[in-house]
């Protein structure tokens, strides 16, 4: 629903006057606002803070070597995860008992866990029992730390996209003689894998955003790096800001590549699944959204049997 | 096992946790409701306001969030919210209560946005044909079933929360996991059971909240 268009009449002169009004005390108060803070902090927002982002050195040296650490950790962890998840997924799919409970506990596990436990847990097993070199820790305890909780992440996102299939795939996978991991295999997985493309996409932001927290393991990451910058040029509040709108860029893309692969598959698919697994990735956030198991988010075919309006 | 937990004072660092958790799900549930009803308000800059709120916040990572309010707003603004003869670590506390609000808001914004969603068409223009305003349909009949049909994501966001108020360690707040980090590095022989109680701690936590909102979105979901 275009809530907009629906939550209100369409303001007539009068109301428009009114809006206008209201708008611009708003837009004050705001200014107003975020004016205090810049008031507040004008002595390091001075053209002298600035000027270490004019230099050369300062994008070779921290800015670069930031952005270039934090998306080889993500590109690491979401090649890893997407392993380790497929593996888990189809472990939970199994009809094997065993296997089944085994992915089951691993997935509820380490879905629980904080991400940034994990990376500490990591550090330091690879610390005290690998005795790995000291350089080594920190891309490994970030690496870990964001494979292990978004492997599960995805494990459920497998799941879901598996369970949100028509029932008549995996029957007529089955009618045709396959067996019932090969109905998984070559006739489901397909299927759900490309249904939750976006939603990969949009675990990229959330992984991009989790490698900050390798701050803590002393992973040379961008708002590490920035830190440094600061520490040096004593810039502090310009050196976040930077990084904060590195970090919006960069992820505001990967959400908006994730919403026209939603758009463009949505277009290619007939079935009701594609809808419904990709409002489960998009909205409201992919990160909280994989609690959102499918009990939770009920059954997404309700979404298409007209219980739930799908706006 | 049991020697950990009274030799690290584990229990004191969840409760701490527990104290983050609660005081942050108020403020981000206050903030994220204000910025909803700015993005569905018919005053068109409020709806710019919101969304560009969402979408900075958002994609910023917490981390960088919460150093941004405690090294700049705290430390250098020197804006405080106990008197600032307090604790150091009550200030640190404060300030990432504060972070973590602003940082759940845009989710729970976002939530209660797929819980507007729910709601019928008919259901608000009902409202408006028997003559309620803006203000009035929102209070009175799309918010309550918004809210309702929300629970399930805002149970997310609330778990998500548990677990992001780890990050507040990073400016110093002896949560479960600065207590975790404090313990493996005094005694690291007992590496795996620390990680072990810890982990076990948020399991416990999560959990039942998880099943907990999933009962409740059934149970409070709006017959249609």
């Amino acid at each position: 629903m275009s809530e907009q268009a629906v939550l209100f009449d369409i303001p007539g002169p009068k109301a428009e006057r009114r809006n206008t009004v209201i708008g611009i005390m708003g837009a004050l108060v705001i200014v107003g606002l975020l004016g205090v803070i810049v008031y507040g902090l004008r002595d390091q927002l001075t053209p002298a803070m600035w000027a270490p982002f004019l230099s050369a050195d300062t994008w070779r040296y921290y800015v670069y070597p930031g952005v270039f650490m934090t998306l080889q950790a993500a590109i690491v962890s979401v090649v890893l995860a997407s392993l380790l998840g497929l593996i888990l997924g189809m472990g939970r799919l199994s009809h094997n008992k065993v296997i089944g409970w085994a992915s089951a506990i691993f997935v509820e596990f380490f879905r629980s866990v904080p991400v940034l436990m994990m990376m500490l847990f990591a550090f330091y097993v690879f610390m005290f029992t690998f005795r790995l070199p000291g350089g080594l820790l920190p891309i490994v305890g970030v690496v870990v730390g964001l494979t292990l909780y978004n492997s599960c992440v995805m494990a459920e996102l497998i799941r879901s996209g598996v369970h949100s299939l028509p029932k008549g795939q995996r029957e007529a996978g089955l009618a045709i003689g396959l067996s019932p991991s090969q109905t998984l295999r070559s006739v489901l997985l397909p299927q759900a894998v490309t249904a939750m493309l976006p939603s990969l996409v949009s675990q990229l932001v959330v992984i991009l955003k989790d490698t900050a927290l390798g701050y803590l393991i002393t992973y040379p990451d961008l708002v590490r790096a920035m830190q440094n910058l600061s520490a040096v040029k004593g810039n502090l509040v310009t050196s976040f800001l930077v990084a904060a709108v590195i970090f919006i860029l960069m992820n505001y893309s990967l959400t908006s590549l994730a919403r026209w692969l939603e758009r463009k598959l949505a277009g290619r698919r007939s079935g009701p699944a594609a809808v419904a697994l990709t409002d489960l990735a998009i909205d409201p956030d992919p990160d909280e959204d994989m609690y959102a198991d499918s009990e939770l988010y009920a059954d997404p075919a309700e979404y298409t049997r007209g219980k739930r309006p799908l706006h | 096992m049991l020697d950990i937990i009274r030799e690290y004072d584990v229990i004191g660092a969840f409760w701490i946790t527990i104290q983050l958790t609660l005081y942050a799900a108020v403020g981000s549930l206050l903030i994220g409701t204000i910025v909803a009803i700015l993005r569905v308000s018919p005053v068109k800059i409020f709806s710019w306001a919101g969304v560009a709120y969402v979408n900075i916040v958002r994609n910023t990572p917490l981390t960088l969030l919460v150093f941004f309010m405690f090294f700049c707003l705290y430390q250098l603004l020197g804006w405080h919210i106990s008197p600032l003869s307090a604790r150091s670590s009550t200030h640190a506390f404060q300030w990432g209560v504060v972070g973590l609000s602003f940082y759940h808001a845009s989710f729970v914004a976002e939530a209660l946005r797929s819980g507007i969603n729910t709601v019928p068409v008919g259901q608000a223009e009902a409202a408006r044909a028997i003559g309620l305003g803006f203000g009035q349909s929102l209070r009175d009949v799309i918010l309550p079933q918004a809210f309702r049909g929300a629970i399930a994501p805002l149970g997310n966001t609330m778990i998500a929360l548990t677990k992001n108020t780890t990050v507040v360690s990073t400016i110093g707040v002896a949560e479960a996991s600065y207590a975790m980090k404090n313990a493996i590095e005094f005694s690291p022989n007992v590496l795996y059971v620390i990680f072990f109680i810890m982990a076990l701690g948020f399991v416990i936590l999560t959990l039942p909240m998880g099943v907990l909102f999933t009962h409740f979105s059934r149970k409070l979901a709006v017959q249609r």
